[in-house]
């Protein structure tokens, strides 16, 4: 069914006699049962004020879309929400509903927050066909409960997003890359906790241990960034290596290449994705089994590459944070999960979370719940 | 205010409640003797008052647990306190409750510096948190004006927000993982040192619940490195609807001030009279704080500055030195002050797009003069939160109901040009009743519907958030079961 208005979407769950796969494009890889239900023809954007950073826009509006209309304000997604489709090979056009409701960060994620953090309002359709609005347009609200935290991330199991409102960031005037080199993967860790923890505001910290490089990202006025990247320089001078200093245009690339886990493009096996303490990232790859991996976040999201079928969060075992499978066969996916498994206390609460939203269980039933 | 008639059933068995807590707290941790549950009666919105049943200061997680599981057997509802800074009653107490009040909870359980995270119980001061890094060059952002009192049980509460927020968030972007315990005992932790915990985002839910959800008894919170430096630059205008437009240009410039704040004339006048900090007599002044190396502070406020003198400014004056920096701040922080020096006051907090600034302050004055209530203006306007502040005299037989009226006015305002009703003190009971004003009853379901599921009894902080007469059935769920 082509929905094209809230109405249409309310019909269409209202009308649902079965599960279903509740979508933006589709380009993310989730795992969901049932007919498809996508809100890309939910298309639009209907406010943006660049002088109070907000944007309004329809679920189904392409992100392409809104990034270009923020481009001509010298604006931004802050977020640096991640593209998925060469990695995952699929088709479509993403939207800003998949990214809110996927909760897709980048590498930015460390110094400004996540998809989450930028998502100031929704309107949404429950598992009965009720519409439901919370939040605003307005970044500071703290009205009433932040149902617009919980449906972000939901994946579409709560609720089947209509509009977003966003809060955007202006474009700094340039950036830069310091590239370490040499460094192993403890040793790469420990030079992005040094950079993080200066005042410097560094906005991107990746380490690659197939090149041995440790990637600094920082943004802002042309004589900041080259004072800053003084400053880290000095700052690292100890650690060793030699240090490369990437321009502007260089440096897009690194960013949108780590951004989009490029590394894995093309090649065989399973794709993961671990959220964990930054400091444990190194042993926690070293014990995963993964053929390669590389690291975003200073160390705390490690995209692995292992075996079709390894079951990544055994090999690792217990550890503060999470691991999502992101890439596999859909026999896979359906044995291990795509979601970690939460301890029996969390899942009770999730299930009957989706029992008030979702009570015929119809939206991507199944997907997240998975107690250990 | 209206708040539920205290139920008799559960003040009969008064004796029997404390006899169990006393079972499970030491001896000094059970407050029941009426002139000292008087101490926890009210929060910081004083107008509203009520001495608790009982008042119990539980020292650990496990005590909460026990508490919690006590009270929700025996059915007696729950109001949690950090220190009681609520502008917005959320801490206020039903003559059949019991006060859970965390301040015995204070320690740092965890400082991190290579993963940038402290871990606190939640019973600690804002401030303090900072205090326990600083010597390190790190801090915590969120800063409400409150911090030296204020708990970070309460801002978790509350999702307090503060005059930094416009570059480093409210609560909810810095907390990273809570330990809570449910109204009927259940310990459960979420998130933790890793970044966005893991399911649904119940991190995100718990935080600006109000106390309604569970009680959060350890916290670990993001710190950050201290900027070099910081330094603001003032401006004044003739015209609030230019000051409006500066503040906007100076966005659109992709200057990322830490903080904008707004004053208008009566917040200037009063202010000037009480702290003398040397402000300009004008319609509107800004404070414009960006953050750096000295070289990077000077090519920002440069840039402000530029942008500024577009706009005809009556004055620019940009700090030079840490002691330029705290005279243009004076003023402003000594702002509630300076106006409580004139009368008793009530501070809103509504929220609204930038752009509607100088039709909202214009309403405000036309509803200043219909009321006959002086009232200034002080405004994060970076961000949209306004905190205007309406004078009256609390001797005054009916001045405070007036005054009250008034404030409902401006939320209305504030909800019908796009904003909320507010931004960062929370609900409560005090802007509980207008919740229909910005949600309709399918919202405001979706969100009770959330409290049924961590609380099915509706034992914690009962009365408040949502207005009485759509709670009301949800409410009387407690009173069957019993």
């Amino acid at each position: 069914m082509d929905i094209t208005s809230e109405q249409a979407l309310v019909d269409a769950v209202k009308g649902a006699d079965g599960p279903l796969a509740v979508q933006g494009g589709g380009t993310r890889g989730v795992p969901a049962r049932g007919a498809v239900l996508s809100v890309a023809g939910l298309s639009g954007i209907s406010l943006y004020e660049p002088g109070a950073m907000t944007v309004v826009a329809k679920a189904g509006t392409p992100v392409a879309e809104i990034e270009a209309a923020l481009a001509k304000e010298n604006q931004r997604l802050a977020f640096e929400p991640m593209d998925h489709r060469a990695l995952l090979g699929t088709k479509g056009t993403p939207t800003i509903g998949g990214v809110m409701a996927a909760n897709v960060s980048g590498p930015r994620r460390i110094s400004v927050g996540a998809a989450r953090d930028f998502l100031l309002g929704v309107r949404y359709v429950d598992g009965q066909g009720v519409v439901v609005k919370n939040g605003g347009r307005v970044m500071k609200n703290v009205t009433g409960y932040d149902l617009v935290k919980l449906m972000a991330g939901s994946y579409g199991t709560l609720g089947v997003l209509s509009e977003v409102s966003l809060k955007v960031l202006p474009r700094p005037e340039t950036h830069a890359t310091l590239v370490l080199h040499g460094l192993d993967d403890a040793g790469g860790v420990a030079a992005m906790a040094r950079a993080l923890g200066s005042p410097f505001e560094v906005t991107g910290a990746a380490h690659d241990p197939a090149s041995q490089e440790t990637k600094l990202r920082v943004e802002g006025f042309e004589a900041s960034v080259t004072y800053r990247l003084g400053k880290l320089r000095a700052l690292l001078s100890s650690v060793g290596g030699e240090m490369v200093v990437h321009d502007a245009v260089a440096s897009e690339g690194i960013w949108a290449a780590t951004r989009d886990v490029a590394a894995f493009d093309g090649k065989d096996g399973d794709v993961w994705r671990v959220s964990c303490k930054p400091s444990d990232g190194s042993a926690i790859a070293a014990r995963s089994g993964a053929q390669a991996w590389f690291y975003d976040w200073a160390g705390g999201l490690i995209w692995l590459l292992a075996a079709p079928g390894h079951d990544l969060r055994q090999a690792v075992g217990v550890f503060d944070g999470h691991a999502t499978l992101v890439r596999a066969d859909s026999a896979t996916k359906a044995r291990l999960g795509m979601f970690h498994p939460e301890p029996a206390g969390l899942a009770r609460l999730t299930a009957r979370l989706r029992a008030q939203f979702d009570p015929k269980d119809i939206f991507n039933a199944g997907l997240m719940e998975h107690a250990a | 205010m209206e708040m539920p008639i205290p139920n008799p059933e559960i003040m009969a068995r008064k004796a029997r409640v404390v006899e169990r807590l006393q079972a499970v707290l030491p001896p000094d941790a059970v407050i029941h003797d009426e002139r000292e549950t008087r101490a926890y009666e009210c929060d910081a919105l004083t107008a509203y008052k009520c001495p608790p049943m009982v008042a119990v200061l539980p020292s650990s997680t496990q005590e909460v647990s026990d508490v919690l599981r006590i009270c929700h057997e025996e059915g007696v509802p729950v109001v949690p306190r950090g220190s009681g800074t609520s502008l917005a009653g959320g801490a206020l107490p039903t003559a059949d409750c019991v006060i859970l009040g965390v301040a015995r909870m204070n320690d740092v359980i965890e400082t991190d510096y290579e993963n940038r995270i402290i871990r606190v119980q939640t019973g600690r001061t804002n401030l303090s948190v900072t205090g326990a890094v600083e010597e390190h060059g790190f801090f915590y952002a969120p800063d409400p004006s409150s911090q030296l009192a204020c708990a970070i049980a309460g801002n978790i509460a509350m999702n307090s927000g503060g005059a930094h927020c416009l570059k480093y968030g409210v609560t909810t972007n810095n907390l990273m993982g809570v330990k809570m315990v449910l109204m009927d005992g259940e310990i459960i932790d979420i998130g933790g040192a890793h970044l966005d915990a893991g399911g649904l985002d119940l991190l995100g839910l718990i935080c600006g619940s109000e106390g309604q959800l569970g009680v959060v008894t350890e916290a670990t919170l993001r710190i950050l490195h201290k900027p070099e430096g910081a330094r603001p630059v003032l401006i004044g205008f003739d015209d609030n609807e230019v000051a409006g437009t500066c503040v906007s240009d100076i966005i659109k410039a992709g200057v990322l001030p830490v903080a904008i704040e707004f004053m208008d004339r009566p917040c200037i006048e009063a202010t000037e009279a009480f702290a003398k900090a040397g402000y300009p007599m004008c319609e509107a002044l800004l404070i414009v704080e960006v953050e750096g190396s000295d070289a990077e502070i000077d090519h920002q406020l440069e840039l402000i500055s530029e942008i500024a003198r577009r706009h005809n400014p009556v004055e620019l004056r940009q700090s030079k030195s840490a002691e330029e920096s705290a005279k243009i701040w004076l003023g402003r922080k000594s702002a509630f002050g300076a106006m409580g020096q004139i009368n008793d006051y009530m501070c809103l907090d509504g929220t609204i797009p930038v752009s509607s600034l100088p039709h909202v302050l214009k309403r405000i004055g036309e509803m200043s003069d219909h009321y006959g209530l002086k009232v200034g203006n002080v405004f994060h306007a970076g961000d949209g939160n306004m905190h205007p502040l309406i004078l009256f005299d609390a001797n005054k037989p009916g001045d405070l109901e007036l005054c009250e009226e008034f404030g409902a006015e401006v939320l209305k305002l504030c909800v019908e040009v796009g904003g909320c009703l507010t931004g960062e003190h929370g609900v409560g009971i005090e802007k509980r009743d207008l919740m229909h004003v910005q949600y309709a009853a399918a919202d405001l379901n979706a969100q009770m519907a959330v409290k049924d599921v961590f609380d099915p009894a509706w034992l914690l902080n009962p009365a408040k958030v949502f207005p009485l007469d759509a709670s009301e059935t949800r409410r009387a769920v407690k009173i069957a079961a019993e």
